[in-house]
């Protein structure tokens, strides 16, 4: 069986009924839209709304960063400051990192490995209204004092509902992604060969086929006893305590990872060269992965104590040193051998620092910096569970990750929406982003240390608690400034000059693709030779990017 | 400027429904393995404070047993239709099909029997909630395996015979169903 639509239909063709008018061309390309099994157009949709997802989730960090100012402040109405820090938490995930991620990996690796669509395309599309169905509902719960300790027992009901429909579409789109990966390559795209990008969407979506079933699972139970008998797990208020592990870290990096996929890929570009390692940056990706398996294994914290028996350390350890050292000694790894390009040959060169590469690496730099204080935060001495330096951490891997995808979008406007925005747009914008995720986290890994409680309006605070909050605020604005800044640069882009077929000098397949690239991508399928049939085509070009 | 890759052959298929159900398969794995990981803690917790588990219920063992061999035999019929099929014998895979839809249909209908045997409130106890929650969920994987028999016995029917791939990968979401159904026959009717 196979998804790939009868090519040779016009997919913007309407019916004579609609009109030639604007009404009938506005219904045509909406009703286009919505029905499309053009991978590019559903992978748009979902980072579309993941782009507005992120401005809301930053618009609501600048309302707490605002109630949070004041120690003892009520700008906010008191009950419903519960659930905006529940909406903050759960949208980093669900609403931002998500989506974008997985918008990007069914946008792109389709093109990479040569495949003319994606498969079960209309199985990705009908997941993305799933996750839309279920990211409103949420919304709508959160908004109808639901939520986890929520007051109203029918929306925390459509609470727990809501998880369960965006864990459905979300498994329907990673299933379409590990399908496409595993099945759909060209000839000669071998798994050795794919981009690395494809192959962190490979290794998100696997993870997130194994961890997400078991939150779906805990959520069946959930939903099940608060309907009906509210005795076994802790009625509303217990909800955290079983599905908070798939909002937090290290489960978080698994949404991550196609931004390690995507740097792995920008360095070798940067540097017009061949990457010497492919496998071992691909051994990198896939350790982050590990961090599925705290989804799994329903690992909630990871504590040391270091002032306790030694006996008891090293086993502690050990488990720390799984969940939250592998995970980072992957990033690591696909950071440093990532970078082995750099390494100077027979001729100098001299890297070309673009956009994409900058928010990707910046990026990357973010959520490494989370993993880091993910692993501070599981020191029991430190005495820092409870404290924002969690939420702290969270927003650098969701915002991190936020970036990276932004870059990517930019990296393959071309062919998804056939402009190049130009670099002197963007360029500066990468460095608002990395600005306001440092604003919106960094005060709180201090304040972490201080003591000020997580998900709370009010604390013992003295006036550099004032300060630092109010610096977390002004990160958030930051970044929602940072997203409809870029936004605005690709809509004004539209129009310009043809970027033509490859104005990055890139290595990957996709490259000889024209821009935009058509429905079906390739008209005849391509034969590769190597992981880099761009530079196969263009021998004379490695070595000189700029 | 790029030049355009040279065309190349098409790829051979690649058994893109196969993989596709194996990978559903997975994950309806983890989804039956975390339910019964819960369900063992709970049940850890209650008999650890010298309580019984279930309290005052009765599970019809007798009916559970047979949910099993009914599920593990049902196997047997399915992989009977990939040998039609592949032999390209539709009256002998339709023949499999059906009757692995009936075997189907008499699990949905051995499980309703459970639950009105058992006649337990499900708003009385935690071990209700919980019990109609992971044997509910069992019951939905069963359903949408009948679905799946329904689409490939269509397909088979239709004409498209010579798909074998699409019968292989409904035996094995079946294969899928008696492990994570032997699973929880394990672990919620026997050791309970």
């Amino acid at each position: 069986m196979t998804t790939i639509e009868q090519s040779g239909i016009d997919q913007t063709a309407r019916p004579a009924v609609l009109g030639d008018g604007p009404v009938g061309s506005f219904v045509a390309a909406v009703a286009d839209w919505a029905t499309s099994t053009d991978h590019k157009k559903i992978g748009r949709l979902y980072a579309g709304f993941g782009l507005l997802g992120l401005v809301g989730i930053a618009v609501i960090g600048v309302l707490l960063g605002l109630e949070r100012t004041d120690d003892s402040a009520n700008i906010l109405p008191g009950g419903s400051l519960l659930q905006l820090f529940q909406l903050h938490r759960v949208g980093l995930v669900f609403l931002v990192a998500i989506p974008l991620t997985l918008g990007v990996a069914i946008a792109v690796v389709p093109m990479q490995i040569g495949a003319r669509s994606l498969a079960f395309a209309r199985l990705a599309l009908t997941g993305f209204y799933g996750w839309l169905g279920g990211a409103v509902l949420m919304i709508v719960s959160l908004g109808g004092n639901g939520g986890i300790d929520g007051g109203n027992a029918q929306m925390v009901d459509l609470f727990l509902a809501a998880h369960g429909l965006m864990i459905l579409g979300v498994l329907a789109s990673a299933g379409a992604v590990a399908t496409t990966v595993l099945t759909s390559r060209a000839p000669g795209v071998t798994l050795r060969r794919v981009p690395f990008l494809t192959w962190s969407a490979l290794v998100q979506a696997l993870a997130l086929i194994v961890a997400m079933p078991v939150m779906f699972g805990a959520i069946v139970y959930l939903f099940i006893d608060h309907r009906n008998a509210q005795l076994a797990f802790g009625g509303a208020l217990g909800i955290g305590d079983w599905v908070g592990m798939f909002l937090s870290q290290p489960m978080t990096y698994v949404y991550a990872l196609p931004a390690f996929g995507l740097l792995a890929e920008m360095l070798p570009v940067a540097f017009g060269k061949r990457h010497p390692l492919r496998q071992v940056v691909f051994a990198g990706i896939a350790l982050v992965g590990v961090a599925a398996l705290a989804g799994v294994t329903r690992q909630v914290t990871f504590p040391v104590d270091f002032g306790g028996e030694s006996a008891d350390i090293v086993p502690d350890l050990v488990v720390m040193a799984f969940f939250l050292g592998l995970p980072l000694l992957g990033a690591l790894i696909t950071l440093a051998i990532g970078a082995m390009v750099a390494k100077p040959g027979p001729e100098k060169i001299r890297p070309r620092i673009t956009s994409p590469l900058l928010f990707g690496f910046l990026g990357v730099g973010m959520v490494i910096v989370g993993m880091l204080g993910t692993v501070l935060n599981a020191i029991v001495d430190l005495d820092l569970a409870g404290t924002v330096f969690d939420e702290g951490a969270a927003v650098y891997v969701a915002y991190g990750a936020a970036l990276a995808m932004i870059g990517a979008l930019l990296f393959w406007s071309p062919k998804l929406w056939g402009v190049q925005v130009p670099e002197k747009k963007v360029l500066p914008l990468a460095l608002l982003g990395v600005l306001g995720t440092v604003l919106a986290s960094l005060p709180h890994y201090i304040a972490g240390f201080t003591g000020q409680a997580a998900a709370a309006g009010t604390y013992e605070g003295d006036g550099s608690s004032t300060i630092l909050n109010g610096l977390v605020l002004a990160g958030h604005g930051l970044m929602a400034l940072t997203v409809l800044a870029v936004v605005g640069a690709i809509a004004s882009s539209r129009g310009g000059d043809d970027p033509g077929l490859n104005p990055w000098c890139a290595h990957t397949l996709e490259w000889s693709l024209p821009s935009p690239a058509p429905a079906h991508n390739y008209a005849a399928m391509p034969t590769v030779r190597s992981a880099e049939p761009e530079l196969d085509q263009t021998p004379s070009t490695e070595g000189s990017p700029s | 400027m790029t030049l355009a890759l040279p065309a190349g052959p098409a790829p051979a298929p690649r058994r893109q429904v196969f993989v596709g159900t194996a990978l559903a398969s997975v994950a309806g794995a983890t989804l039956i393995g975390g339910m019964l990981a819960i369900w063992a803690l709970m049940r850890e917790r209650v008999v650890s404070r010298g309580e019984r588990f279930p309290v005052d219920y009765i599970i019809p063992e007798v009916a559970t047993n047979v949910m099993l061999i009914t599920v593990c035999t049902l196997c047997l019929f399915a992989q009977w239709a990939v040998y039609s099929a592949r032999r390209q014998d539709r009256a002998h895979t339709g023949l499999a099909l059906g009757v692995v839809l009936i075997m189907g249909i008499a699990f949905v209908n051995s499980q309703a029997f459970v639950y009105v045997d058992m006649g337990m409130p499900l708003a009385e106890t935690s071990y209700a909630t919980m019990f109609y929650a992971i044997t509910g969920t069992m019951v939905a994987l069963v359903v949408a395996g009948l679905v799946y028999t329904v689409v490939a016995a269509f397909r088979s029917l239709g004409g498209r015979d010579r798909e074998v791939e699409v019968i292989s990968a409904h035996a094995m979401y079946w294969y899928f169903v008696a492990a994570a159904y032997a699973a929880v026959w394990f672990v919620v009717y026997v050791t309970k």
